[in-house]
C-alpha cells in the first residue's frame, strides 16, 4: 500500500508539517528532537507525522520530497529543510520571518501540536 | 565507511570548495558532520545546497552506510 496520497494531503493542508521519528510527546530520534525544539522556539503550530510505524511511509515521503533523511519540515506545502537547516534558520531569525510571511503575522498567537497517524 | 572516502566523493562534487570537511562524530564510521563552502553553492537556498550534498553522497546514503548526516553548507564568494 502506498502512503503518497495521505502524505501529500498532510503536506498541502498543514501550515507546518513535521515528518519525524516518534511523536512530539515521545520523540525517538535526536534530529527529530532538534527540529521540533527549533519549531517550538519559533512559535510554530506543528502537525507531526510519525514515520516509524511502517518503513513504506519514509520511502514514499522521500520519493515525493526528494529528501533522503528524517526529519523533514514543510511550510504551506514547501520543503523548508531537515534538522540542520531548521536550527540554522531559527537561530538567525529566518524561520520566524518565513513563518510570518507564509502564515501571517499572528501565526504564533495560538500554538498547538497535532499528530496525524498515517498507518 | 571512513570520513576520507566521503571527502573524496565531496571533492569530486565540489571541486571549487574553499572549505570541505568531514568529521566522524562517533568514531563508528556512520555518523558524520559534513561542512562544505563553495562558490558553486552561492545563490542557492539552504534546501538546494543540502540537496547537492545529498546527491554527492547518494550511494553511501542509499546503501545505509551513513546512518546520520549533519550538514553545514555555505555559498562562498
Amino acid at each position: 500500500m502506498s502512503y503518497s496520497r495521505k502524505i501529500k494531503e498532510v503536506i498541502d493542508e498543514a501550515d507546518v508539517a513535521l515528518f519525524m521519528k516518534g511523536t512530539p510527546q515521545f520523540v525517538m530520534c535526536g534530529n527529530s528532537d532538534r527540529a521540533l525544539r527549533a519549531l517550538r522556539r519559533a512559535g510554530a503550530s506543528v502537525t507531526a507525522v510519525d514515520i516509524l510505524p511502517d518503513p513504506q511511509i519514509r520511502q514514499d515521503l522521500s520519493a515525493l520530497s526528494g529528501w533522503p533523511t528524517i526529519p523533514q519540515v514543510f511550510v504551506k506545502g514547501e520543503l523548508i529543510g531537515g534538522a540542520d537547516i531548521i536550527e540554522e534558520l531559527e537561530s538567525s531569525g529566518e524561520l520566524e520571518r518565513t513563518l510570518r510571511e507564509r502564515l501571517g503575522e499572528d501565526y504564533a498567537a495560538q500554538r498547538d501540536e497535532l499528530v496525524v497517524a498515517l498507518a | 565507511m571512513s570520513a576520507d572516502r566521503l571527502k573524496v566523493l565531496l571533492h569530486s562534487a565540489f571541486p571549487d570548495a574553499d572549505d570541505l570537511d568531514v568529521v566522524d562524530r562517533t568514531g563508528g564510521g556512520d555518523h558524520f558532520q559534513v561542512t562544505v563552502a563553495a562558490p558553486s553553492l552561492a545563490g542557492l537556498s539552504l534546501v538546494e545546497q543540502h540537496r547537492r550534498v545529498y546527491e554527492a553522497l547518494a550511494a553511501p546514503l542509499a546503501d545505509g552506510t551513513i546512518h546520520e548526516l549533519r550538514i553545514k553548507t555555505k555559498g562562498s564568494a
